[in-house]
């Protein structure tokens, strides 16, 4: 059962991609969508089997590298972790493929995109499922490839061409800390296989190699390498910068890839890690900083941004902030369960806006829209319960997530803990000021689109609704369902040891001690952030102008994103293309071969021109020095050896 | 074991070939397509030969097997022949490439063709040499004379600049071989044989090892080609026919990583472990310095001709680590390498035929045109940056880890080549995805099946590992 999962999506990749002709778009639609779905049932088979039947194994498929004591296989690890991924994973591609053959109708290459889709899905669950750091890695290059492709689908698009390599290049730099941490585990550990690493992780404590000419700290060292990758692909700050412009391509894409599942993959990857950051309270502090900052950086970002789907991915990127803080304080499980609520409804938003852009005819600046909530009135329901999960409303899933890792955060303590707290809250309220704008700016106030588009303005076909239905149940009520099993008393029997804890990480108790000021942080910051932005952009309008021009720098600062595109261009792209160009024209042109070979090329091809009857004759001077040298050696043997 | 001679038959049956069109003559369309099918004929023989040496081959048992040995210039000069398990990979890899490139030029060349496939022909004869000898004398004639048909491709049936970039391609190999030339002869005269078993045996004096070293780095560093002596490179691709940068890349690169393993390691150990760090240097150099070049090019085979030398950056790190994960890695990319790089050149070549041009930006929106072909130009982009679940990552990955035990500098440095090696896709995107600057796309862009069943061979041999 677990090789079908994993496989079902990659033999429709297949055979979609390869079968165009035959199968045409119908049959591509049905063979990738029917094959995920069926992947999707057999995850929550294999969901309620793992988790609550404890039934963990590893399925052993192939040998793959064997190099002396490195030796590498093909297998797959299903625990609880990997079986609350499969769930995320096909749950919510199966939605996504069965989504896109409503919102791809107008596009000619259908099938095209559905191989791709699947491809994705399958790279994503080898990632997931993989039971050592070489396997993973495949799936982690895997899936920056099918993103790569999908971002820019549309390639007639510039815009499209150049975010799809910024994705693949800016990955490649939490790839390379990722390489370099695993060949680090491989010399540290002599293997690279999850089950030995993990048992020896506590014997490394304190202990120290030399790394780049320097003594470093082991475990420390190699978690924070993991963790550059994780940043890399989870877009932390830092390495952010590709996830807003990957909103170039199409929406079920954002919805797979940068909602629910690539980019969770760091998330992912460092709680299955536990076993290694937990012995390096340096490394998690790291961890706790950057997730912190992320959160709250990515959260005013979003503030002032005026592409509806860009809103969206900033505020992804800000949930992912709350994640790793959340790991950083020791709180693997509620990341993981952040993860999955957050799978749900941020699924949701991106479709939802997928069926809001479909409507005004792939229109996404919010600034034209306005008004639609009565020409769309199931999507706007649809989007409202994606907001409300997302802000934490009281009931909804994120409520009981988001609120759990702002009270870890308090938990944890002073120092680091303090700070994410501080951030937590503080994201909150811009996560609910920028979420109720992104409604008020699409679905209320006076229409701001032209006639002509408003006179299209219509409800997406049911193909479309129908997935948002079944995300929307799941924002609703994942959270109050799976709580007490994620993260309740027995966390621990359903975890099943995929997480690990050192000893003295109490924090899976303490997060539900707090006073009852903690309790209402968030509250009160869901409720600041909605007033505010219907303050501003239900009664009075003219605000937001006005404080735009009032202050101008700040909104600058805010609308370009910190400036990181530009400072990264001038400090890396230009320098690097600069570098490049100078080493070939004067490295590689002038020094090299104005030194050598051009010097005397150019006296040779003087007199092949001279001679240039005789093109083919030019082998004889070669054949000459040629015969020369055997001539000498020759010569020199019967001088010297001849003699024996 | 075979008990005849099926390391000369391997060797000798292109030359056969080679005289057969030699000798038959007729009207020059009747004598171009009987050269074609003879070129044909002999090379797909050739492959099935070099397998039987697979097939024969007995991997419980270290050292040469299918050796021959007959007295030949005497003086302890002979005829001396033999494969280990190294070496067979390599000859494989040769006679497997060959019937592909003779494919590939067979419409693409229109000129001489007669005279084209015997040079093909030769010059299959001399790479199998290289790397069957076991004699220094054998292989100095064999890695010499290869020079001269592939010195002929370019400069007859290459390029615009045909005449320059032949030249430089001379040049360089000239003056590495001469001092190969001169160590080979101090060496006949410390060991009084040619013999390269026996030379192995022999321990040189430390400081001679050094001199000695230095000579043979010459010749194999010009070869791989390591940075500063690389710019022939580019400019060879650049102006060859197809065919022709697919033996480039594929085999005669390669000899320089042979060479490195069959003399300068087993024969001076001592001044090998001496000169690592200046290796290191080098390759490190060439991986980041040919990458940022690489990032830079308009013209494909350029891109793939500087890609190449940050990849043989590896090679030369991977054998230089001393290590058994380093070793089998970089002899595992050389193959990988020698397959992948081939296979980008046959596919530059496919599209050349259509548009007539190299330039990435005269391209763009193929992948309407050719979807199929999109699809394997892709999976061969992906293995030469190393993705996972390809040839080029199995190899890279081991040299890396090999690497990382004995240097984490060079581990490090070399492992930012995997995001600067990422500039092939700027040329992967250019080609098929990006707006072209050009209007009309010919509609006769879909393959042929000639052209087809060239890369089903290809990719077929790839998730190797």
């Amino acid at each position: 059962m677990y090789v079908l999962i994993v496989f079902l999506p990659l033999l429709a990749a297949l055979l979609a991609g390869l079968g165009q002709k035959q199968l045409k778009d119908r049959g591509s639609q049905i063979v990738t969508s029917g094959a995920v779905s069926i992947s999707a049932i057999l995850s929550w088979v294999a969901f309620f089997q793992v988790t609550f039947g404890g039934q963990t194994q590893t399925v052993e498929l192939l040998t793959w590298i064997s190099s002396g004591s490195f030796e590498v296989s093909w297998s797959l690890r299903i625990d609880s972790l990997t079986a609350v991924m499969l769930v995320v994973v096909n749950t919510v591609s199966a939605l996504v493929h069965i989504y896109s053959i409503g919102y791809m109708s107008h596009d000619p290459h259908k099938p095209r995109f559905m191989a791709y889709l699947s491809l994705f899905t399958f790279a994503m669950l080898m990632l997931v499922t993989s039971d050592n750091f070489l396997q993973m890695y495949f799936g982690w290059e895997g899936v920056g490839l099918a993103s790569y492709l999908l971002i820019g689908f549309w390639f007639k698009k510039p815009s499209a061409n150049a975010a799809s390599i910024k994705a693949f290049v800016v990955n490649r730099v939490g790839d390379f800390g990722f390489a370099l941490g695993i060949m680090a585990i491989y010399l540290v550990f002599d293997s690279i296989s999850f089950d030995t690493v993990f048992a020896a992780a506590g014997d490394q404590v304190g202990q120290t190699f030399e790394f780049l000419g320097y003594e470093f700290d082991i475990l420390t060292t190699i978690c924070l390498l993991l963790f550059l990758g994780a940043m890399g692909k989870s877009a932390q700050l830092g390495l952010h910068t590709w996830l807003p412009d990957a909103m170039e391509g199409p929406t079920p894409v954002s919805a797979l890839i940068h909602a629910a599942t690539m980019v969770t993959a760091g998330v992912f990857m460092v709680a299955r890690c536990s076993p290694i950051f937990e012995f390096s309270p340096t490394a998690l502090a790291f961890v706790t900083v950057i997730g912190a900052s992320t959160a709250l950086f990515a959260a005013t970002v979003g503030l002032v941004q005026n592409d509806i789907k860009r809103v969206i991915a900033y505020s992804t990127c800000s949930q992912l902030g709350y994640m790793f803080f959340a790991i950083g304080v020791g709180a693997y499980p509620i990341a993981i369960f952040h993860l999955f609520t957050h799978a749900f409804f941020k699924a949701l938003l991106f479709l939802g806006s997928g069926s809001v852009i479909h409507a005004v005819s792939d229109e996404q600046d919010m600034r034209k829209m306005g008004g639609l909530w009565k020409h769309i009135k199931i999507t706007y329901v649809m989007m409202g319960i994606g907001t409300l999960a997302l802000i934490g409303f009281p009931g909804l899933s994120g409520f009981f997530s988001k609120d759990a890792i702002i009270e870890a955060a308090y938990a944890f303590g002073p120092g680091v803990g303090e700070y994410a707290f501080w951030c937590g809250v503080g994201a909150a309220v811009l996560t609910s000021f920028y979420s109720w704008r992104l409604v008020f700016m699409t679905f209320h106030g006076e229409p701001r689109a032209d006639e002509e588009v408003m006179s299209h303005v219509h409800e997406s076909p049911f193909v479309m609704l129908f997935p948002l239905y079944v995300l929307a149940i799941g924002a609703l009520l994942a959270g109050a369902v799976f709580a007490p099993y994620f993260i309740g008393e027995n966390h621990q029997e359903f975890w099943n040891g995929a997480i690990f804890f050192r000893e003295g990480n109490t924090i899976m108790q303490d997060f539900k001690n707090y006073p009852a000021w903690v309790f209402w942080m968030p509250m009160g910051a869901m409720f600041i952030g909605f007033v505010v932005a219907w303050k501003m952009y239900i009664r009075r309008p003219d605000i937001p102008v006005q404080l735009a021009k009032t202050h101008s720098a700040l909104y600058q600062f805010l609308l370009n994103k910190w400036y990181f595109d530009e400072i990264y261009d001038f400090f890396f792209v230009r320098p690097s293309k600069w570098i490049g160009s100078k080493l070939w024209t004067i490295g590689d042109g002038k020094i090299i071969d104005g030194l050598g070979p051009n010097g005397i090329a150019a006296r040779v091809v003087d007199i092949a021109k001279r001679a240039s009857l005789l093109q083919s004759g030019y082998v004889y001077h070669y054949a000459f020095v040629m015969l020369i040298g055997v001539a000498i050696f020759v010569s020199f043997f019967f001088l010297t050896g001849g003699g024996h | 074991m075979l008990d005849w001679n099926i390391l000369s038959y391997v060797t000798f049956l292109p030359l056969v070939g080679a005289l057969l069109i030699l000798v038959t003559g007729g009207k020059e369309e009747v004598a171009a397509r009987n050269a074609k099918h003879v070129a044909l004929w002999t090379t797909l023989a050739t492959f099935a030969f070099s397998l039987l040496i697979w097939i024969g081959f007995d991997n419980s048992q270290a050292g040469f097997q299918f050796v021959e040995k007959t007295e030949w210039l005497g003086g302890g000069i002979n005829y001396h022949m033999g494969v280990d398990g190294i070496s067979m990979l390599f000859i494989i890899l040769t006679t497997f490439l060959m019937p592909l490139c003779i494919l590939a030029s067979w419409n693409a060349i229109t000129t001489r063709v007669r005279e084209y496939m015997i040079a093909f022909l030769f010059m299959e004869t001399l790479m199998i040499g290289v790397f069957c000898a076991l004699d220094m004398v054998l292989f100095y004639l064999f890695f010499e004379a290869g020079l001269i048909p592939m010195f002929l491709i370019i400069g007859i049936w290459g390029g615009a600049n045909r005449v320059y970039a032949s030249f430089k391609f001379f040049l360089y190999t000239l003056i590495g071989s001469v001092l190969m030339l001169v160590a080979m002869i101090t060496m006949y005269n410390i060991a009084g044989t040619t013999d390269i078993p026996t030379l192995m045996q022999t321990e040189f004096d430390s400081n001679l090892q050094l001199w000695l070293w230095l000579a043979f780095f010459a010749s194999f560093a010009v070869k791989v080609p390591m940075w500063p002596v690389h710019t022939w490179l580019p400019d060879a691709h650049v102006q060859a026919p197809t065919a022709g940068s697919v033996i480039l890349a594929g085999v005669l690169l390669k000899m320089g990583g042979y060479g490195l393993l069959r003399f300068s390691l087993p024969m001076f150990p001592e001044a090998s472990e001496y000169f690592t760090p200046l290796v290191f240097a080098l390759s490190v150099i060439a991986i980041i310095y040919t990458s940022l070049v690489a990032l830079v090019q308009k013209d494909m085979k350029k891109l793939i001709a500087y890609s190449s030398v940050a990849h043989m950056g590896f090679i030369t790190i991977g054998i230089f680590t001393f290590s058994q994960q380093g070793l089998e890695g970089s002899i595992l990319q050389m193959i990988s390498h020698g397959i992948v790089s081939g296979a980008l050149f046959l596919c530059v070549g496919v599209v050349y035929d259509r548009l007539h041009t190299r330039e990435i930006s005269r391209y763009g929106g193929l992948v309407h045109n050719m979807p199929k072909y999109a699809v394997i130009f892709m999976f061969f982009t992906m293995a030469t940056i190393g993705l996972p679940g390809t040839s080029g990552f199995v190899g890279e990955f081991l040299i890396l880890v090999g690497a990382y035990q004995v240097s984490t500098w060079t581990a490090a440095l070399a492992t930012t080549g995997v995001i600067l090696g990422a500039a092939t896709v700027f040329g992967y995107t250019g080609v098929w995805f990006s707006v072209s600057s050009r209007r009309k796309t010919s509609k006769r862009c879909s393959m042929s099946i000639k052209e087809k069943s060239r890369f089903s061979c290809l990719s077929f041999s790839l998730p190797s590992g």
